[in-house]
């Protein structure tokens, strides 16, 4: 446990350092809120959804912003094998189980902070948080968000010598996950042959079920968003875990 | 003396190259032992697979008795290490850095706040302890990595290339920190390098290694003498000339490298005459002569017959033969 901690530990250290990383990555979720939110919100008509767009945006946003810092947490793996720091804990008489862990809850925890931060924000430009279960609920989800993909990026990040194929990534399997996730409008406004792929996409389970926390509404039982997004975070920690051990200095 | 590494018959391919081939040696408790040869001899594989981190594909090695494939987190206890290439955490002080490595390997919160104290205040950097590693210096964060590794009381302690891309003065400095730390503390010390004045003025035992096999082990004054005296180096546009004109008793050895002839002799000073005249009476044209004391560039030289420089430009260029095969 304590190693986990003092991996934990420093995830956290350079996070709070690192304050560029910190605006550059709440600006690019709070831009889509801000612009299409606004440019948007009279325009789009949302029946059965409380009607308001930006409302309906914002746990979209927040899952977005859990998203990037997420999986950019778990691929800052392939910056510790490139500056040797990586080396420096592999040696030590720790597990990699552990220290696999240890950075899974550090990128968990930046994300999930950075998605308090547009949740905040959001408080400003509509948001109503109508009780405190539901508060809880939308947090619970950004925890097993955060999980997944850090446990996602690390997986990848164990497979790859370096960040040119971050890019890559980021275009053909990240923002696919998002685009698809019913972030940005409700999944039933797709037409019927693309619906089925949304339904695939575990981050949906994700928005939705934070939509269900903030907003009261979701398109999808909360239960069995809980139950999707649960198994992926467990199926995604395995993983990682698996790909980690056989990392390769 | 007990012995803190055993090393037997290990050896490690990477497919069809043999990085280590079957080297087989002992390191006795409190000795700084330097591992010399160019880049590319094997000496980080070496030192990878005594470290737990590269599984050695044959041959066997025990640090204070125990084995470095049975008992991974016995031996990783047990030793600190210094990777050739840096591994601090750039973004973190130089007091927290210390503070990570304290935690990894257990050590009770009094206990590790104390010794990192002592430690810092050891490589001298006491004063920088809470400032952030990017803004230290290439010496500064040599030191810091050393002090790291021996924050948990290591008994064999791994440095390898401890003085690379450093500056001289940097350099002594950290000569005089190594020998001290060894002499002090009784800590056993395996050092690689390829700078043959390091490994000579550290060193009590050296392991000449090339192309993964040890080709000589012994104290650096062994070593030397083993030459035969003086080296008296002719520089001529004839060398064969010069190699066929001496056959004096009073010389040990000649030998032909490119356009120069080594001859080892000893009492160098009262002989050279006699060497200029008979090459002279047989017209054997020099462009220049020198005389030194033997140094481990000559030792190395003549167990390979070539000098280190030479070495590692063929190790890189059977590296880069290897890599397009590989590739294709």
């Amino acid at each position: 446990m304590d190693i986990i901690y003092t991996i934990w530990l420093r995830n956290m250290k350079r996070y709070i350092r690192s304050k560029s990383r910190i605006i550059g990555s709440i600006s690019m979720p709070l831009f889509f809120l801000l612009f299409l939110g606004f440019g948007l919100n009279s325009v789009v008509q949302l029946p059965g959804l409380g009607g308001n767009y930006i409302v309906f945006l914002i746990p979209g946003m927040v899952a977005m912003s859990v998203l990037f810092t997420s999986v950019f947490s778990g691929i800052q793996i392939i910056w510790d094998k490139q500056f040797g720091f990586l080396k420096e804990t592999l040696v030590a008489p720790v597990s990699r189980l552990e220290i696999m862990l240890g950075q899974t809850l550090g990128g968990a925890t930046t994300a999930v902070l950075q998605g308090f931060m547009i949740l905040f924000l959001s408080v400003f430009i509509g948001l109503r948080i109508s009780s405190l279960t539901g508060f809880l609920i939308a947090f619970g989800f950004m925890v097993l968000i955060g999980i997944s993909f850090t446990a996602f990026g690390i997986a990848i990040a164990s497979r790859m010598e370096d960040m040119t194929g971050f890019q890559l990534i980021m275009n053909f399997v990240v923002f696919p996950l998002f685009g698809l996730s019913g972030a940005l409008f409700p999944i039933s406004s797709l037409p019927e042959w693309i619906a089925p792929l949304t339904l695939l996409d575990p981050l949906t389970y994700g928005v939705e079920g934070i939509r269900y926390g903030l907003t009261g509404v979701s398109q999808v039982n909360p239960l069995v968003c809980f139950l999707v997004i649960g198994g992926f975070a467990l199926v995604m920690s395995v993983l990682g875990a698996f790909l980690f051990r056989k990392i390769k200095l | 003396m007990a012995v803190a590494i055993h090393i037997q018959n290990l050896t490690k391919k990477f497919n069809d190259l043999v990085a280590v081939d079957n080297i087989s040696f002992d390191i006795e408790q409190g000795e700084i032992f330097g591992l010399l040869g160019p880049n590319g001899a094997g000496k980080t594989t070496t030192l990878s697979m005594l470290s737990t981190m590269l599984r050695p594909t044959s041959g066997s090695a025990t640090i204070n008795g125990i084995d470095i494939e049975h008992d991974e987190d016995g031996v990783r206890k047990s030793i600190g290490i210094v990777f050739q290439d840096q591994s601090l955490d750039e973004e973190l002080t130089a007091w927290e850095n210390m503070d990570f490595h304290g935690r990894l390997y257990r050590i009770p919160a009094d206990i590790r706040k104390q010794r990192i104290d002592e430690l810092l205040k050891l490589v001298e950097l006491e004063d920088r302890k809470n400032d952030i590693v990017k803004t230290f210096s290439g010496g500064m964060r040599r030191r810091l990595e050393i002090a790291r590794g021996l924050l948990h009381h290591p008994s064999v302690l791994f440095l390898d290339e401890p003085t690379l891309g450093l500056d001289p003065q940097t350099r002594n400095h950290l000569w005089v920190y190594i020998a001290t730390l060894a002499r002090e503390k009784g800590i056993t010390i395996i050092l690689t390098t390829h700078y043959m004045d390091e490994a000579d003025r550290l060193c009590n035992r050296i392991a000449i290694i090339d192309r993964g096999k040890i080709i000589a082990l012994d104290t650096p004054k062994n070593l030397k003498d083993g030459i035969g005296g003086d080296v008296v180096t002719i520089k001529s546009p004839d060398p064969e000339a010069i190699v066929g004109a001496l056959s004096e008793p009073w010389i040990t050895r000649v030998e032909r490298h490119h356009d120069e002839v080594n001859i080892s002799l000893q009492n160098a000073e009262h002989h050279i005459s006699t060497i200029v005249t008979l090459l002279n009476t047989r017209k054997i044209p020099i462009d220049s002569i020198a005389i030194h004391k033997p140094t481990l560039e000559d030792v190395f030289l003549s167990f390979t017959g070539k000098t280190i420089r030479e070495e590692e430009a063929d190790n890189k260029a059977n590296m880069r033969m290897y890599q397009r095969m590989v590739r294709h």
